[in-house]
């Protein structure tokens, strides 16, 4: 059984200067594991991402869409497996199969290119979309260190 | 996240990126290099990434975005220092089978 040794949980608005601050704090959190460097930049690209998918789409019914919160779960484990969890209350994603399609994007103007989850799916290990049209979305990306 | 401009020779225009490059900082420099293209309207549009310390896909919509705005003007674009973390998230875009763009790991610095 794995076992939870250190957990982070952070609160943001959803702005994009968040970006930033979401991905160096969650990996100097993660740096404690004592990572490789590219595990670490693999690690900080993916959790931008996420916390950029949270930006762009999850608020964007709002009037002002930094009203909105991004919620940022991390644990390490003894096994050196990270788990990050990234959650927002917005909009929601109706059909996720196809949001998860690389290069699919509805954010053209916004000059998206639709990778956010190919990224997240590629620099990590198993990636988890949860979401819900009205309610919002779970992101849960899990990562295992080199011994 | 910064740009600085390279040497310009009439047909080639160059910007030297540094810093940290997402969506946020990617909506500023847009405009800035879109209005310089259209301005001096050269051949060869270069985009250099050697400085540049942390690059997600923002990074790849910027450069297709900007591949967009030289081919208005009839330039091509030629990306150079796409080394490293770099590197890598360009190579999982598949940019490099565009026409019209060049990647190179060289940086155009010396």
């Amino acid at each position: 059984m794995k076992k939870a040794i250190n957990e982070l949980k952070l609160r943001l608005p959803a702005k994009s200067e968040n970006e930033a601050v979401a991905r160096a704090l969650v990996c100097s959190f993660a740096a404690t594991l004592d990572p490789t460097v590219g595990e670490l930049a693999d690690l900080r690209c993916a959790v931008s991402e996420a916390v950029t998918n949270v930006v762009v789409h999850a608020y964007r019914e709002l009037k002002d869409s930094a009203a909105g919160r991004i919620y940022i779960s991390v644990r390490l484990y003894d096994t050196r497996e990270i788990t990050v969890e990234i959650t927002d209350t917005g909009c929601g994603i109706a059909d996720v199969e196809k949001a998860r399609e690389p290069f699919f994007t509805t954010g053209k103007e916004d000059e998206r290119c639709g990778m956010g989850f190919l990224v997240m799916e590629s620099y990590t290990d198993s990636l988890t979309v949860r979401s819900k049209p009205g309610r919002g979305t779970t992101v849960i990306m899990k990562k295992k260190l080199t011994p | 996240m910064k740009i600085l401009y390279g040497e310009n020779d009439g047909s080639t225009v160059t910007f030297c990126l540094s810093g940290e490059l997402d969506h946020h900082t990617a909506k500023k420099l847009r405009a800035e290099i879109d209005g310089e293209i259209l301005l001096s309207r050269p051949a060869v549009v270069k985009l250099d990434f050697s400085d540049v310390t942390m690059m997600d896909s923002s990074g790849i919509g910027l450069i297709l975005g900007r591949k967009q705005t030289a081919q208005s003007v009839g330039a091509t674009v030629r990306v150079s220092g796409a080394v490293g973390e770099i590197g890598k998230i360009i190579r999982l875009s598949g940019l490099e089978r565009l026409p019209g763009l060049t990647i190179t790991e060289e940086s155009e610095k010396r």
